[in-house]
């Protein structure tokens, strides 16, 4: 098995993908020729040609919609939006076009548009840089929202969204584009290659769309996370030194309640744990679906721990961003709670 | 054969390893192009969007109809601007080079777009930014301290740590916020001037964007309502022929110009060369005086090249050739602004070299103070307790909870007296009356 960091297996999700299927399309800002600012798309225009992996003009709106076109006259578009930041001007097209296309033509019309698009602070990017809106399109009927939080699962969960026949929204958590990140900026790097999540078969493997992963088995409290965050919140588990089960949660929309809910009941804590803002965030959602289905095993008031509900200010990234000390604390204050 | 279509997929004139080509841009003789009344009406003006307006010609002498005539004391002035700009622009990339700030955007090659067009204007006005006209700041007498300690994020930066390098705002200065997201500012400049004409004010926004974001649908927005009500606005395209990586083709400039779009909208549309420095000046004037004159907005296409990187992100060797900006047919406004006045008999080398040195010493102390207050590495830091600041006018009840959480993980408590401890106060009050 070849080892990959994040980049490399988004990388090859869409060579394969470009390769199995004529239909597949890919094209962004500086995704042809530069291969990408993150380089994601590096070589792919070289090996498939400027007819598949297209250059494009700077329009989000523009894209998205030429998406739509392209996917409604048969090919299997794969957009690219520079940063998670920049997506609004696209949001129309998403929000009013691209998810209800299938609904209100009562399934004669469909787009299988795949948007690809970096999310997540810690690079010092600012509030134009950093964001995470993973909410504002969860909110959204008619989309899958996904957001991986390993080179393995990133490929695996690419390759599923380009297949299927639904519009996903795949956020990248670019914090960990070439290594795991534990919350702390202060430490050396670690490649993916000491991670088991780098380990990536170099051809073609799925990873279902729908299905939450334990990433860590425990018995105390269960956490769920997903992206960045699954990496943190292992740290934390390790500060607070709780017998957590982590769940990465993968795929937002739609979301996997039978793992988590069994979780739960299971342990009867829960800490919900994202890198977004707090107020009507995707964590209320989670929460939400926690108290309904698992209210009589909880044992404890279930917390969240986010981003503060401010733009991510340029300064104090690391005093914005949910760290490990901020998890760790809210494990144990349910822990304490009983 | 039956017939089919295929896409045009513009491609570059060069890439790394060709020889740099730019037979593509179509440049006017120095003088050639004609100056019209500034209120005639487009119809009879559409041909000044496909020339070129030049008034320094190779012999560096100024020349034609678009000569603003200034006084040797302005163009010092303006070589000067333009100078401080780049110099500062150098030392500002250097720094973050060596890890004192997280990034930085120069504009290097492109400082009479920014400067000559300040220039032009009255102080008055309105200036809407994108992140590459720094000189706007330098023209409207900005101290490079306050630039600087935007950049450093320090404990004297306007934007108080929220925002990345070179975003900055100036609200005395009549420059607005610099946002990170493209083109917005385009028809945030023309509701601007509307509201100066419904007020009855003698004013005229000014706006700027690249070549690359005129694409955005929010070009398109500020060209209708602008002609719609005829706004006094000026909106600016600098093409500087590069988007990051993809060249001005994708942004719709292979077979049209910038400037073309004017007309197309009912607009006046000027191409000029974003290198003379005359030549921007000129322009920026005749536009500020149709716009004075309920003549409505003008879209001024500026030729120009972007001879940095697009950031301190970017290596452009990776999609375009490396000597390029030597072969750039419009020159370096900077060497000719200077080679006029010497041509003029208005300055020499001796006098270049020595204002250089003064200026190269201005930005150094400038530095000196601006990193006194902090950088990213050292020196006083800001209160971080500052980010639920200015979210709202009043801070509502979740934020200030926020914000003691945050305190208690730094262990810290609020100063007594402080604005801190007065909310808190305030809510413990308030949470008591609904206990």
């Amino acid at each position: 098995m070849a080892h990959m960091n994040m980049v490399q297996a988004l990388n090859s999700a869409m060579d394969i993908m470009l390769d199995r299927d004529p239909r597949v399309v890919v094209f962004g800002e500086d995704v042809g020729y530069f291969g990408g600012v993150f380089r994601v798309t590096d070589g792919l225009q070289r090996k498939y040609g400027e007819h598949r992996v297209l250059d494009t003009p700077i329009a989000e709106g523009g894209i998205v919609a030429a998406a739509i076109g392209m996917g409604v006259n048969g090919l299997k578009p794969v957009a690219e939006i520079q940063f998670a930041d920049y997506i609004y001007p696209a949001f129309d097209q998403v929000v009013s076009e691209l998810a209800r296309l299938r609904y209100r033509t009562a399934g004669e019309f469909s787009a299988p548009v795949t948007i690809r698009t970096p999310c997540g602070g810690g690079i010092r990017g600012g509030q134009t840089h950093s964001q995470s809106p993973e909410g504002i399109f969860t909110h959204v009927c008619g989309i899958k929202v996904v957001m991986p939080c390993t080179p393995y699962d990133a490929k695996g969960l690419l390759i599923s969204s380009i297949e299927g026949d639904d519009p996903v929204v795949f956020f990248e958590p670019k914090r960990i584009y070439n290594g795991p990140f534990d919350g702390d900026p202060h430490k050396p790097a670690v490649p993916w290659s000491a991670h088991p999540g780098g380990a990536v078969p170099e051809g073609y493997y799925t990873v279902p769309i729908g299905r939450a992963q334990i990433v860590r088995p425990g018995s105390d409290v269960t956490v769920l996370a997903y992206g960045t965050m699954v990496h943190v919140a292992e740290a934390a588990v390790r500060v607070a030194g709780v017998d957590a089960e982590i769940v990465d949660v993968r795929t937002l929309a739609p979301l996997d309640t039978d793992t988590i809910c069994s979780s739960v009941n299971k342990t009867g804590r829960c800490v919900v744990v994202h890198e977004a803002t707090r107020f009507s965030g995707y964590g209320a959602e989670l929460v939400a679906t926690v108290q309904e289905e698992c209210f009589w095993h909880l044992e404890a008031p279930i917390q969240r721990v986010t981003g503060w509900d401010t733009p991510y200010p340029h300064a104090f990234e690391w005093e914005y961003f949910p760290g490990p000390a901020r998890i760790a604390a809210a494990l144990k204050s349910v822990m304490e709670a009983a | 054969m039956t017939p089919r279509s295929r896409l045009h997929i513009p491609y570059p004139p060069a890439r790394p390893g060709d020889k740099p080509d730019f037979s593509y841009v179509q440049i006017s003789p120095p003088g050639a192009v004609p100056r019209p009344e500034a209120k005639v009406p487009v119809r009879d003006i559409e041909s000044l969007a496909g020339q070129m307006v030049r008034v320094l010609g190779d012999d560096s002498k100024a020349v034609g109809p678009w000569n603003p005539h200034l006084d040797p004391q302005e163009l010092q002035v303006g070589l000067r601007h333009m100078l401080m700009t780049r110099l500062f622009d150098d030392r500002m990339q250097r720094m973050q080079r060596q890890g004192r700030m997280s990034f930085y955007m120069k504009s290097t090659g492109e400082e009479a777009v920014a400067v000559a067009a300040g220039m032009a204007l009255l102080p008055g006005d309105m200036l809407f930014p994108s992140y590459r006209v720094q000189g706007l700041q330098v023209v409207r007498g900005r101290s490079l301290v306050d630039l600087m300690c935007q950049c450093l994020s320090n404990t004297h930066d306007m934007c108080k740590g929220r925002q990345m390098p070179v975003m900055y705002h100036w609200a005395a200065g009549n420059i607005f916020s610099i946002s990170g997201n493209l083109a917005t500012q385009f028809p945030q400049a023309v509701g601007w001037a509307m509201a100066a004409a419904i007020k009855g004010e003698d004013r005229v926004a000014a706006t700027w964007i690249g070549e690359g974001s005129s694409a955005e649908a929010d070009f398109h927005h500020a060209m209708t309502f602008a002609q719609v009500y005829r706004a006094p606005v000026i909106l600016n395209v600098v093409n500087n022929q590069w988007a990051i990586s993809t060249f001005q083709g994708f942004a719709g400039g292979e077979v049209q110009t910038f400037a073309r779009r004017g007309p197309g909208y009912g607009m006046p549309g000027i191409r000029v060369d974003g290198n003379d420095f005359l030549a921007v000046y000129a322009v920026t004037q005749w536009a500020a005086e149709r716009a004075r004159q309920s003549g409505g907005p003008t879209l001024i296409e500026h030729v120009t090249y972007r001879a940095a990187a697009h950031s301190t992100s970017d290596d452009p060797s990776r999609y375009r050739p490396k000597e390029e900006w030597k072969a750039w047919p419009l020159g370096d406004p900077v060497d000719r602004l200077k080679q006029h006045l010497i041509a003029l008999g208005e300055w020499s080398e001796e006098r270049h070299t020595a204002l250089e040195k003064e200026l190269e010493a201005h930005v150094t102390a400038c530095w000196k103070e601006a990193a006194s207050y902090g950088t990213l590495t050292e020196g006083p830091q800001l209160d971080p307790a500052t980010m639920f600041e200015d979210v709202y006018k009043e801070m509502p009840q979740h934020l200030v909870r926020e914000r003691q959480q945050l305190l208690d993980l730094l262990q810290r408590q609020p100063a007594p007296g402080s604005q801190e401890q007065r909310e808190l106060d305030q809510q413990t009050r308030s949470m008591a009356k609904e206990g």
